[in-house]
């Protein structure tokens, strides 16, 4: 007997309500596609480009555990802040976030996070202003690993050259979201 | 064949699978006014026991216990004890929970069948549907688990 779309949702609410999942998530809608969007119980954990939940199901519970399950409701608060973000009438997230970095990764998140809305910033800069000049080809792998990308802003971090050189989600959605800032490619 | 042992799938995916077979089982044992409440207090109670599952062998079956339990505490909230006298505490313990310790060592099939014949009374069509298998099926599994249980020393 098929259960309905209204007892189904309610379930699923009250599974996130409860705190007893690893893992919740949902897709959500943008112009750049839709977006698969995971929070666990600390915060924001994941988003990730070209959202297919069936996909991205299985490399979710192995990353934060079996409990996954779709709730949309647990991902409200992400949901409105990317909406305003893309509406252009948010220029900061205040969503917690969920990352598990070592201190290298920790310190490169904490100097992207200060590269502000509508400016760029090169991996090279980045990778000496968290401690380590010698660094800008591992910054640059771990921007295209972002698990948090628009939220993480890697997207404003660029070649030596002003060049976009590369983005986890492919390079026309980088050049989406500089536009959407209102980005030009002068350096920082 | 020795079966391969399975992880765990995520919780979306078994209860995807899962969802409309317990929702049906549930309005057979409790009827359709009462068989939301019971739908979403079986799938909440089986994700918080989800982590201590070692190994993925029938979930089906597992599950449909949890709803069976459900059930059973459904209707004794449904009929309070108030003509009967307060049991004491130690034989608070009902005995389905005491059949569910006995049977753990049988393989899943046959110890969901025995529980829920001879812990819950359920009718052979009840387990097959909750085993996902025939009515044949249900008997077999239930009577190879008794045997199993016999030889170990229990008498149902």
């Amino acid at each position: 007997m098929k259960v309905s779309d209204d007892l189904d949702r309610r379930f699923r609410e009250r599974a996130a309500f409860e705190g007893s999942l690893d893992v919740a998530y949902d897709l959500v809608d943008s112009p750049i596609g839709a977006l698969l969007v995971a929070v666990t119980e600390r915060g924001l954990c994941r988003i990730g480009f070209d959202a297919e939940p069936e996909r991205d199901l299985d490399p979710l519970a192995r990353l934060f555990g079996a409990k996954a399950l779709r709730a949309p409701k647990a991902v409200d608060e992400p949901r409105r802040e990317l909406s305003e973000y893309f509406e252009g009438t948010r220029t900061a997230f205040e969503v917690p976030i969920d990352v598990r970095f070592d201190a290298f990764r920790l310190r490169v998140m904490d100097e992207l996070a200060r590269v502000p809305y509508g400016e760029v910033t090169t991996y090279g800069a980045l990778a000496a202003r968290a401690g380590n000049p010698r660094a800008a080809r591992a910054v640059g792998t771990f921007m295209n690993r972002n698990p948090i990308p628009i939220v993480l802003p890697c997207h404003r971090v660029v070649g030596a050259n002003g060049s976009l050189v590369g983005y986890g989600g492919g390079l026309e959605r980088k050049e989406r979201l500089l536009q959407l800032e209102g980005a030009s490619l002068s350096l920082r | 064949m020795m079966e391969a042992v399975a992880t765990i799938p995520p919780f979306e995916r078994f209860y995807v699978e899962h969802r409309d077979g317990v929702f049906g089982f549930l309005v057979r044992r409790v009827g359709r006014d009462r068989a939301e409440d019971a739908f979403q207090e079986t799938f909440l109670r089986a994700l918080r026991s989800y982590q201590s599952l070692s190994h993925a062998g029938n979930l089906r079956a597992w599950v449909f216990t949890i709803a069976a339990r459900v059930a059973v505490d459904d209707f004794r909230k449904r009929r309070p004890t108030t003509a009967e006298p307060e049991p004491a505490a130690e034989d608070s313990r009902p005995a389905y929970a005491e059949l569910e310790h006995l049977a753990d060592g049988l393989p899943p099939k046959e110890r969901a069948a025995v529980v829920l014949r001879y812990g819950y009374d359920l009718e052979y069509a009840d387990i097959a549907l909750a085993l996902g298998s025939s009515e044949d099926a249900a008997r077999q599994a239930t009577s190879s688990g008794v045997r199993r249980l016999r030889r170990k020393g229990v008498t149902l």
